[in-house]
């Protein structure tokens, strides 16, 4: 039997596994919301705004490892999805964003709401598509998912023209994908897995040094493993952690521009640097002529661009990182060889004097909330167990630096792209795919104004999300390059006329509060998670002139940081 | 470094567009590039001149090969190739200079494929300096209009870039 384009749509989803949709209608894409309407497989979430919807999937793909859905209309639906697009592409998730486009016949004649929506997003996708013919829509949405999620995986787009969602086809769902353009790596070369081992096992000062890649390549276990059988020191980047336990004593903490004394020194000093899944980024480095200037460096990663890309590395291991670490525990296992105990024994003693700073320590004799304790304290009330999402700036730093994560896909923040307005959206995506699981929203002031409308969906699907506003009435992350390097000139960093969140919160019906000494953090915090079925809005007021220490500032290598 | 990449890519629109962003969004130069498609209707062949180091050329083969469109790519420098370039280039051709525009064209092995009272339209193929050079050898004042294909490339003996 024959399908509209539209029926096709719906019913390639439901083959595909697909349990939520995050989008918003529109011209272009009446038909398609006409077929959603009629089936119950499929469970739409109705966004606010665009970009919500694109970060709404994105916290659903990062928590969960299945990919993102989204569905916009053409034009402006389109635009507004692409921050949300450059986001997930930035950081490696797995998404596929469907768009309404204008009939064939219009496309090119500027017809209404008419973008080129495939040149537009073509930079910042892992791929995209226009599908002219109803014929090829199965078959594009399977490829489009196929892409999405294997190799390093990133946003696909799929560009759907009005006429054919509305013409019909026979339906007909590829089991199977072969494209002879793309065929990602499906394993790691055995005998640079062998290199890297001896390598590794040479090393007098071994530092591990890993990434995203870890956590959405779900291979955390066996980096556990691995890490525990060498008694290496771990470091893990921002988006990285929680793939190692942040409790655990061989994790040094997070490294890069405001990674811990411990971490840094580590990565500086170090003979072999074991870099996986990670990417060698320029928040990591810091100025990449002074990084790790005694390493050897061994690189997994599953994207050979990655490789030697910022810092050249000399044993590159393409691959799943999954995989490779199988072969590397189970040759190390076969070998039976073992690294050096009295040299990893020397490295440790110098690793503890430089952990014995306690770089992030932080006054706590102050009349007004310190951002850390906060943190801290949200770690203690949830047990460490929360999903926690962020947006930009500082107060992301100190989630980053406080909450110990120790598992994987537990943290959720934009990265790579930087996006303030991710968190409250992220959240929403995070707590429909876990609707049990405590998901807290720790943002500021500045970032949550971004995408605030998001409260509206929040209380449409009853997200009882935990939003911990870390208010300290100024972009806290500019004002504190302003402070450090234009001479404490602050423009437009400070911002007046801010909301009252509490009545903001109570006006898109959730529960607000304010908390204003340091007394009362703990208590609020309880009282918050107490109420397990509603969204609560908690506007902390925060020390305004806190800072993010340690901090390594723009040129400098890793051991030249800015302590307190 | 001069390098000559040629590329098999699926021979669907947008393709080209894919290529040429990636040139200018990581900031790759781009000296020539032509495309069209092969004997096989579905794949296009591109030939692009880059210069770099060592390092990016090496990036620009790895980003071109992570393109969902591109099937296979071959630096034709890694190995003995044959490069060729066409050149059409109008000239006037009036008294004198017309007899020796003729035995420069031969020199040159070119020919010449348009005629008028007053011009010779001259089709000239070889390598981008040979092309150079014949531009040179004529006065510049006379030159009318130069139109050049850009480079394309085939690997020597045995090697091959096919699908």
């Amino acid at each position: 039997m024959e399908l509209t384009g539209a029926e096709i749509f719906v019913r390639s989803l439901e083959e595909q596994g697909i349990k939520h949709v995050f989008g918003y209608p529109g011209g272009a894409v009446l038909p398609i919301y006409d077929a959603l309407d009629q089936q119950d497989k499929v469970e739409h979430i109705l966004v606010r705004h665009e970009q919500a919807a694109t970060h709404a999937a994105d916290g659903y793909a990062r928590a969960t490892g299945r990919p993102g859905v989204v569905l916009v209309t053409s034009g402006p639906g389109a635009t507004n999805a692409v921050t949300g697009i450059a986001t997930a592409y930035m950081d490696s998730i797995p998404m596929v964003v469907f768009a309404g486009q204008v009939p064939t016949a219009l496309i090119g004649n500027d017809a209404f709401q008419e973008v080129d929506n495939v040149g537009i997003t073509r930079p910042c996708v892992k791929h995209n598509f226009l599908v002219k013919d109803v014929k090829d829509l199965a078959s594009t949405i399977r490829k489009a998912f196929y892409v999405a999620t294997t190799g390093r995986p990133g946003p696909v787009v799929v560009d759907i023209p009005k006429d054919v969602s509305q013409a019909k086809a026979e339906f007909h769902y590829p089991k199977r994908v072969k494209m002879r353009s793309y065929n990602p790596v499906t394993k790691g070369h055995p005998r640079q897995i062998k290199k890297a081992i001896d390598l590794m096992l040479s090393a007098r000062r071994p530092m591990l040094y890993t990434g995203g890649g870890v956590v959405i390549g779900n291979a955390s276990k066996q980096l556990v493993e691995l890490t525990k059988l060498l008694g290496f020191p771990i470091t893990n980047t921002l988006m990285g952690l929680g793939a190692y336990p942040a409790t655990d004593r061989q994790f040094v903490g997070m490294l890069g521009m405001h990674g811990t004394y411990e971490a840094n020194m580590s990565m500086h000093n170090c003979d072999v640097l074991i870099a996986i899944g990670a990417r060698f980024d320029d928040r990591v480095t810091g100025n990449i002529e002074k990084f790790c200037p005694t390493a050897k460096i061994i690189h997994v990663d599953i994207d050979p661009a990655s490789i030697s890309k910022n810092v050249g590395v000399d044993i590159p291991i393409v691959g799943p990182v999954d995989q490779v670490l199988k072969e590397m525990l189970a040759q190390l296992k076969d070998s039976k060889a073992e690294p050096d105990a009295a040299a990893l024994k020397t490295w440790w003693k110098q690793i503890e004097e430089w952990r014995a700073t306690d770089c992030l320590k932080y006054s706590t004799d102050s009349e007004h909330i310190k951002p850390q304790a906060v943190v801290e304290t949200l770690y203690k009330v949830t047990k460490g167990d929360a999903f926690v999402t962020s947006d930009v700036g500082q107060h992301q730093m100190f989630a980053a630096q406080f909450y110990k994560f120790d598992k994987p896909n537990r943290w959720i923040n934009s990265g790579g792209l930087g996006t303030m307005g991710f968190g409250l959206p992220a959240a929403m995506g995070v707590q429909i795919a876990h609707p049990k699981s405590t998901v807290a929203c720790i943002t500021g002031e500045g970032s949550i104004q971004m995408c605030i409308q998001e409260l509206s969906t929040c209380l449409q699907y009853g997200l009882p999300i935990k939003i911990i506003n870390l208010n300290n009435g100024v972009l806290g992350m500019v004002r504190q390059w302003q402070e450090f390097f234009y001479q404490g000139r602050y423009a437009m960093s400070y911002m007046e006329s801010l909301p009252d969140f509490v009545k903001l919160a109570e006006a898109y019906g959730h529960v607000g509060m304010q908390i204003t000494k340091p007394e009362d953090v703990e208590g609020a915090l309880k009282e918050a998670m107490k109420l397990k079925d509603r969204l609560v809005f908690m506007d902390f007021k925060i020390d305004p002139k806190e800072n993010v220490y340690p901090m390594i500032p723009a040129g400098a290598g890793l051991n030249e940081m800015i302590l307190v | 470094m001069r390098h000559i990449i040629s590329i098999l890519m699926e021979n669907e629109a947008g393709a080209l567009s894919r290529v040429a962003g990636l040139f200018s969004a990581r900031g790759y130069n781009i000296e020539s590039l032509t495309v069209a498609a092969t004997e096989d209707p579905s794949l296009s062949r591109m030939t692009l001149v880059t210069t770099g180091t060592d390092q990016i050329i090496e990036q620009i083969t790895k980003q071109l090969n992570k393109l969902i469109d591109v099937v296979k790519l071959m630096d034709m420098c890694e190995g003995e190739h044959i490069e060729r370039e066409m050149m059409m280039i109008k000239v006037r051709a009036e008294g004198s200079g017309r007899e020796e525009l003729k035995r420069l064209t031969d020199i040159f092995r070119g020919s010449i494929i348009d005629v008028t009272d007053a011009l010779y339209t001259i089709e000239v193929t070889g390598t981008g300096d040979k092309l150079d050079a014949f531009i040179r050898a004529i006065t510049a004042t006379d030159i009318i209009e130069v139109v050049r294909s850009g480079v394309t490339g085939i690997a020597r003996g045995e090697r091959a870039l096919r699908v």
